[in-house]
């Protein structure tokens, strides 16, 4: 059975759902007009000014806001509420190595934590779950989100954070934890602990999990599925729009649901900004109808992914995102060529290879060397030398057919790859550009 | 009449043949023969023990792939055509030696061991078993060696 946490506003028919966001689109370019300087500015560049904007349908007339403006406007320059009103801020990881502040007013952290509620709900929490929440604490935004969505489910609510694994193994099992929200390469991690410990999929209590704040794939997916015994749902959030939460998946597994009647989603032509029609490919944006103190709006996410308005199932009506290939600051040019880490991580699963892997990037004599750096498993392993290196070849071609270019692999002892808490170091570029 | 031989995974960088054999002497086992197949990227150590299963499960326990293969334990006499005569054996019975490596046998001067993994173990062991003059070696005696 299906559960909603606001089944009024999630299965409403989309012109109902369109006129929620046109009223609030209004209102919110309005108030960053009258508050927030840098946006005005922007608009004012643009020739575009509240009263141009009458509908969803105006949107496209609004100027883009980007990682850059974040950072030039850092600290307080897109700040769209005295600080006086504002309760909390929260940081990106800085993967990227640009770190971004965002502020809430409660208003904010009440919306946010609704969208939580809603993914917990869709993933089949009541208030007779357990949730787990094993994402970082603190400035990272998945601990708090989750944490504030299993609150409002009326969840049990275990705020464990990240780290100690024996731990969170310890507690999972003594509290009968039901749901785990973490990032899918720590609940990979789990997975691979909890199998070392001798637990089949019938012996642990978890029933659910909610991972996200990476890119993963359906192979992975399948496998922390079948270890942990649960059904692993996406979710999909960014900082700079609240946290996890913006968009997330129901029991159909086909998409993530926008939560549309706070976060209006496009999709650009990411070269020339142009907005592209339902079904294509290219880069989301998204503008934040009802967040006060930091109003996103037209936000470039950087993520490429496709929109679909498809009936789902499920009953919901709100647009579903595909998985995104991966923020384009994770994919990488090599000799010209765009790769995905999730890309490698396909073809590594596909292969009987497990997930844990690195990939290194390097330049030699000007030219990009990528070495894919995997570990060895018992599985993997047999007393023929022949056998190994065949295993080898075919996982070389499995990476030349889907990248297109050719890469090294290199089988690595047991454990030798770190193992993530939090997001995981995928890539290590010694390319000196 | 095989003997486990194990097989082990290796990194092929400098100091992970030491990793093992440190795990190996900190668990008090004792190696019988050793040998090392390599390639560019990686090795497999291959060692017989005197207690296999024990050494195989300490080197996981230390995050090492390991696994067991049954190999074939043969005493030669250490004297001319000692091998050929054995590989006549093997050749009768169209057994394909995949790779097969020496180990001295201690005090015992006049004999020399060697271990043969080949295609066909059970094949193999019977032809070995009815001929006489051919000594096979149980994990008893390699324990006791």
């Amino acid at each position: 059975m299906e559960r909603y946490y606001q089944k009024d506003i999630e299965c409403a028919p989309y012109e109902e759902i369109r006129k929620i966001q046109s009223e609030k689109l209004v209102k919110q370019v309005k108030h960053v007009w009258d508050n927030v300087p840098y946006y005005r500015k922007k608009m004012e560049e643009k020739g575009v000014t509240p009263d141009d904007i009458k509908s969803v349908d105006d949107l496209h007339k609004l100027p883009f806001l980007s990682k850059k403006d974040l950072r030039d406007a850092y600290p307080y320059g897109l700040l769209g509420k005295p600080l006086k009103e504002c309760v909390r801020i929260h940081s990106t990881s800085g993967t990227t190595g640009k770190r971004v502040v965002a502020y809430y007013t409660q208003h904010d952290i009440d919306l946010w934590e609704d969208c939580c509620a809603r993914a917990i709900m869709a993933a089949g929490g009541t208030d007779e779950d357990v949730v787990h929440v094993a994402y970082g604490y603190g400035l990272f935004t998945g601990g708090a989100g989750l944490h504030g969505g299993s609150h409002k489910v009326g969840s049990l609510t275990i705020p464990i954070s990240s780290g100690n694994t024996d731990r969170q193994i310890m507690f999972i099992n003594d509290l009968g934890a039901t749901i785990l929200c973490c990032t899918p390469s720590y609940a990979a991690y789990l997975a691979e602990r909890f199998k070392e410990m001798g637990y089949g999929p019938d012996d642990i209590p978890l029933k659910a999990g909610i991972f996200g704040a990476e890119a993963w794939s359906e192979e992975m997916r399948a496998d922390i599925e079948k270890t942990l015994g649960i059904k692993a749902y996406d979710i999909y959030g960014l900082t700079e729009l609240s946290g996890p939460g913006v968009a997330f998946e129901c029991s159909e597994q086909n998409g993530m649901h926008i939560n549309e009647d706070h976060f209006i989603a496009e999709i650009i032509d990411p070269d020339t900004e142009e907005v592209l029609p339902e079904g294509s490919q290219g880069e989301l944006v998204f503008t934040a109808v009802d967040k006060e103190a930091f109003p996103m709006i037209r936000y470039r996410t950087r993520d490429i992914c496709k929109l679909t308005r498809e009936k789902c199932s499920c009953g919901r009506t709100h647009v579903r995102m595909a998985k995104p290939m991966g923020r384009s600051d994770d994919m990488l040019i090599i000799r010209g060529v765009n790769v995905f880490p999730s890309q490698i991580e396909t073809v590594l699963m596909n292969n009987g290879y497990a997930a844990n892997y690195q990939i290194v990037v390097d330049r030699v004599n000007n030219t990009d060397t990528l070495d894919v750096q995997v570990e060895m498993t018992p599985e993997m392993f047999t007393d023929n030398v022949g056998e190994i290196e065949e295993r080898q070849k075919k996982l070389v071609e499995g990476l030349k057919s889907m990248l297109g270019i050719k890469a090294k692999v290199s089988l690595l002892a047991p454990k030798s790859i770190a193992r993530s808490e939090g997001k995981a170091v995928r890539v290590i570029d010694n390319r000196k550009i | 009449m095989s003997v486990m031989q194990i097989s082990v995974f290796l990194e092929n960088k400098p100091g992970t043949l030491k990793k093992m054999t440190g795990v190996l002497a900190a668990n008090k086992i004792d190696m019988r023969a050793t040998s090392l197949a390599e390639t560019k990227d990686f090795g497999i150590a291959r060692l017989v023990v005197d207690d296999a299963l024990s050494a195989v499960n300490t080197l996981k326990e230390n995050n090492f792939v390991a696994s067991l293969t049954p190999v074939l334990a043969i005493e030669i006499p250490d004297e001319m055509g000692g091998l050929d005569k054995l590989l006549t054996v093997f050749d009768e019975a169209k057994v394909n030696i995949e790779y097969m490596y020496a180990f001295s046998g201690g005090s015992n001067k006049d004999h020399a061991y060697m271990i043969f993994r080949v295609s066909d173990t059970k094949n193999a062991e019977a032809k070995l078993a009815a001929n006489k003059s051919i000594k096979m070696l149980t994990q008893e005696d390699i324990s006791s060696i």
